[in-house]
């Protein structure tokens, strides 16, 4: 494994600027997850670390050494794709052992069996390997197209929506599977994704990207708790982080020109009596959390309730801001004295 | 609007039997959501509400009147297929006049009730705009617009939402229920996905091989599943299912699962011994040093506010979900506390849920 290092890159396509100005470094041994809507740049970037396109400036290392014009296969990356390709004719076992037998690598035999059996078991697909690859369930070829990345153990991984086309079950397992298995063989993986629970979940590091832009880069943790500006507070988090105008809600240390006050869950109290007098519209029990849909002044304003939340629609609560986030009209945090933060 | 009424209903095709002996009642106003994995019978079900499948038994009534053999077109019925297809060298008036249009409605009605449904979806503005130039949202409402123009007594929707990304499946969760808070239009909704089903829902029917497994408000079905299936079918994680050996009698409030002695609610029948499940959801599991059952911590998800932690016991693993902020990492051992008047408990064999105190109320299919 080894660190990948990105500095300056742009990549253009005719007139538009798909990545603009990106550095940011993948640290051995970590995952790091880039995180964007569709058009954010996401999947050029991760084309770019794979030499699947050349940048039109900047510098690419891996390990140390410089690779931005080198090809693919000079680069000892492994790639995998959002659908799964396997080799149908093949069984489970010989789809995961191909990538070893390639007559560039050319491995022992015994080494070739090993290996795989070993990943097999880490998918936990080890009873499948002599299954051809049609007998196999989505979730199960799924897991043996993510084994023919990791039986290589190539410089880094570069996955592409890896869990997309899984059902929500399937993809919640192989979240936290594919995040075990980074951390046991201390893999270096640069995964590419839309769902910020993916993200949030088997980060070490998320790159939140926005038009071409890397806006910020941190562990899951800061960019949840400390955004740089208002299209980050909006990426993380459900339910969606309250946006609300300044004053709607007293806020005695919104610092000068704050325009906009970002309140999550945590940065609310509710109360019976105190506070704003917001009604309560809907109490929304969703299978995975309980919302509570709140309306002050018009503004509506969600938060995650307790399931068994006593409180009911038609109710009214008392509202206030509980050390909240501030930003200026374009978005921009603004902080109240120093950073809390480094 | 209107009530409907299922009594009985059955279909088969040949040998296999898609739907066995379903009934409910679908409340005038109210929006109703079948909910189950596929081949459950559910689309199946609502084809024969639309009158688009006869039934081979059973029978269905709208607003009282028996409708069973009636032909689709005379049920007054909406069947919404597509959200999503709008006539694109239409303006948006015109898409949404169309449907009064095919029906000969008089043109001043038409404008009348066009104009109506449009501020009813807050697009009156965009009347005389062209679809193409809409953001994808104003698209959805102007195919909305399209299916509601007609007000018809009830509307049938089948998975419409199935083919949008996440982020704008949840934006199209809260139109469709904001609309039906304003419109209050019956609405039969088929869906394998269970968040669209618990955000949307006031009545839930959950469906598995053709049987009703349980009918009941989202809350009811989540807080007392009437079986393994449906405990396991809704929540996200699902529900923590212990297996274990064990004699039940009226009364009892204590299990021994392996090595640990578990509260649970108060038994209120008789079991002899036999395989049985405890379920716990994972907001009802709280880490304690003290607590009996104990194991190792697997992983950790983070969520922001919450987090889920997976924990290997010796009845397998356990998800969790608690605070954020409570420091937790893998490899760290464990005690897992339960929230004893939370849990339920099911025969393993049957998988029916068993009646302890309060929880008298599951409906069973």
């Amino acid at each position: 494994m080894a660190e990948v290092v990105l500095q300056g890159l742009i990549k253009r396509f005719g007139d538009t600027e798909a990545v603009r100005d990106v550095s940011l470094t993948v640290a051995d041994g970590s995952m790091v997850v880039l995180l964007g809507p569709t058009g954010a740049g996401k999947t050029t970037l991760l084309r770019l670390v794979a030499g699947l396109e050349m940048p039109d400036a900047g510098t690419l290392s891996i390990g140390g050494r410089d690779m931005t014009g080198e090809p693919p296969a000079a680069r000892d990356v492994s790639f995998v794709f959002q659908q799964y390709s396997l080799y149908p004719h093949l069984s489970v076992r010989d789809n995961l052992a191909f990538p070893l037998r390639s007559p560039a690598r050319r491995l022992p035999p015994a080494q070739v069996v090993r290996r795989v059996e070993e990943i097999a078991e880490l998918l936990r697909i080890a009873h499948k390997l002599d299954n051809r690859a049609t007998q196999l369930s989505g979730g199960e070829m799924q897991r043996v197209a993510i084994g023919r990345a990791l039986v290589r153990e190539p410089a880094i991984y570069l996955m592409d929506e890896p869990l997309s086309s899984l059902d929500a079950r399937l993809r919640a397992d192989l979240r936290l599977e594919l995040k075990r298995i980074q951390q046991d063989l201390g893999a270096t993986i640069l995964y590419v994704t839309h769902d910020q629970v993916e993200a949030m979940t088997m980060a070490s590091r998320i790159g939140v990207l926005a038009e071409g832009k890397l806006v910020q880069f941190g562990t899951p943790r800061e960019i949840y708790e400390d955004p740089v500006d208002a299209y980050v507070a909006t990426r993380l988090g459900i339910p969606r982080i309250n946006l609300l105008p300044v004053g709607l809600l007293p806020s005695p240390d919104a610092p000068p020109g704050t325009a906009l006050v970002g309140a999550r869950t945590e940065h609310l109290r509710i109360h019976p009596r105190d506070g704003r007098p917001a009604s309560v519209t809907r109490v929304e029990h969703l299978g995975d959390q309980t919302h509570l849909h709140l309306l002050l002044d018009e503004q509506p304003i969600v938060v995650l309730a307790d399931a068994h939340t006593p409180i009911r629609q038609g109710e009214r609560v008392g509202l206030a801001l509980d050390a909240p986030l501030f930003f200026d009209a374009d978005g921009h945090r603004l902080r109240q004295c120093a950073p809390a933060t480094a | 609007m209107a009530q409907i009424r299922i009594e009985n209903l059955r279909k088969s095709f040949g040998e296999f039997v898609a739907v066995q002996s379903s009934s409910f009642t679908i409340g005038d106003g109210e929006f109703f959501v079948m909910l189950g994995p596929s081949g459950c019978g559910k689309t199946t079900t609502l084809r024969m509400i639309a009158g688009l499948e006869l039934p081979t038994g059973g029978k269905i009534l709208l607003d009282g009147e028996e409708v069973t053999f009636q032909r689709a077109a005379q049920r007054d019925i909406a069947f919404v297929f597509q959200l999503f297809a709008l006539y694109p060298h239409m303006n948006v008036r015109r898409n949404i006049g169309f449907p009064l249009l095919c029906q000969g409605t008089p043109r001043r009605q038409i404008r009348a009730r066009v104009e109506e449904t449009a501020r009813l979806l807050r697009i009156d503005q965009l009347l005389d705009r062209p679809v193409s130039g809409l953001s994808g949202g104003d698209r959805q409402r102007v195919a909305l617009g399209r299916a509601i123009v007609r007000r018809p007594k009830a509307f049938l929707m089948d998975e419409p939402l199935g083919a949008l990304d996440s982020e704008f499946r949840d934006l199209m969760i809260h139109e469709l229920r904001s609309l039906h808070d304003r419109i209050h239009a019956t609405t039969v909704y088929v869906t394998h996905d269970q968040l669209e089903a618990m955000a949307m829902a006031d009545k839930i029917v959950v469906m598995n091989h053709g049987v009703v497994e349980q009918f009941g408000t989202p809350q009811a079905i989540y807080d007392h599943p009437a079986s393994l299936f449906v405990a396991d079918f809704i929540g996200s994680p699902s529900m923590n299912l212990l297996r274990f050996e064990g004699a039940l009698e009226p009364g009892q409030r204590q299990v021994r699962i392996g090595e640990a002695s578990l509260a649970i609610p108060t038994v209120s029948e008789a079991l002899s011994r036999q395989e049985l499940v405890l379920g716990a959801r994972p907001e009802h599991i709280r880490l304690s040093d003290d607590a009996p059952l104990r194991g190792e911590v697997y992983g950790t998800e983070y969520l922001g506010t919450q987090q889920i932690v997976t924990v290997t016991t010796e009845l397998g693993r356990v998800k969790a979900r608690i605070g954020a902020a409570q420091p937790v990492a893998a490899g760290d051992r464990v005690g897992l506390a339960f929230l004893t008047e939370r849990l339920s408990l099911f025969d393993g064999v049957s998988g029916r849920a068993l009646a302890t105190h309060g929880v008298e109320e599951a409906v069973h299919g």
